[in-house]
């Protein structure tokens, strides 16, 4: 499985905070988003959104980064610390 | 290099983390901190307060991974972050950053570096509590080029 976590003002506007993928339905993080898209066609809006970040066990990544069984996937908006 | 990352609730006593950088470091000639604080007015709009959410985990790894930049750039003698989460009152702090080194120039720069990648690297989210209700904050383009100056200046 492929564990996947949403943050701050993406998970309020997804209404959801978790979400679990099999690790053969992506391989990498362009088609994991891709497949949350098909899976819920209402969060496609949402993931368009260009300025959404994305990490692979805990290190930021592109959307052609690979993406296997047990990874931690996290999307969130554009950080605001500090 | 020595670094101490703390991601807590509770608030900090700044005269007791600078007595923890000069401790038993008589080789440090300069004590370098920033406190970042909640404000009473945003783009206008009064504050009443904020939410820091962020993401256990990346949080560190981020911090860790910012702090050892800093360290191949500088000379360094210690360093200490702090990052509050969850909810906090105007004119509370949110943030410290706190380095030691021999010299005040390394511990000068250092501190400003750490803040500005801290602002667009580290995983964390600014919930304002406003007149007008909550509202996430946006991400500021200014904190990018202000980052983004590292790569090109020494």
């Amino acid at each position: 499985m492929i564990k996947i976590i949403f943050f701050a003002a993406l998970r309020e506007q997804l209404g959801c905070g978790d979400y679990q993928l099999s690790a053969t339905e992506a391989s990498t993080v362009a088609e994991v988003k891709a497949k949350l898209v098909a899976l819920n066609p209402q969060w496609q809006s949402t993931f368009e959104n260009q300025s959404l970040l994305s990490a692979v066990n805990h290190d930021m990544v592109s959307g052609e980064h690979k993406v296997k069984a047990g990874d931690e996937v996290a999307f969130f908006p554009p950080v605001t610390g500090g | 290099m020595a670094k101490v990352i703390s991601i807590q609730e509770q608030d900090y006593n700044l005269a007791d983390e600078v007595a923890l950088l000069e401790q038993d470091n008589d080789c440090d000639g300069a004590v370098v901190t920033f406190t970042g604080r909640v404000r009473n007015k945003n783009e206008g709009l009064k504050v009443s307060g904020l939410y820091l959410e962020h993401y256990p985990g990346m949080t560190e790894k981020s911090l860790e991974k910012i702090i050892a930049i800093a360290n191949q750039r500088w000379s360094l003698g210690r360093v200490r972050v702090i990052h509050r989460i969850g909810q906090l009152a105007i004119g509370e702090q949110i943030v410290f950053v706190g380095v030691t080194s021999m010299h005040r120039k390394d511990a000068f720069a250092a501190a400003e570096f750490i803040m500005d990648y801290l602002k667009v690297q580290a995983p964390f989210w600014k919930k304002e509590l406003t007149e007008q209700g909550e509202k996430w904050l946006d991400a500021k383009t200014s904190d990018n080029n202000k980052a983004k100056q590292w790569q090109s200046s020494e």
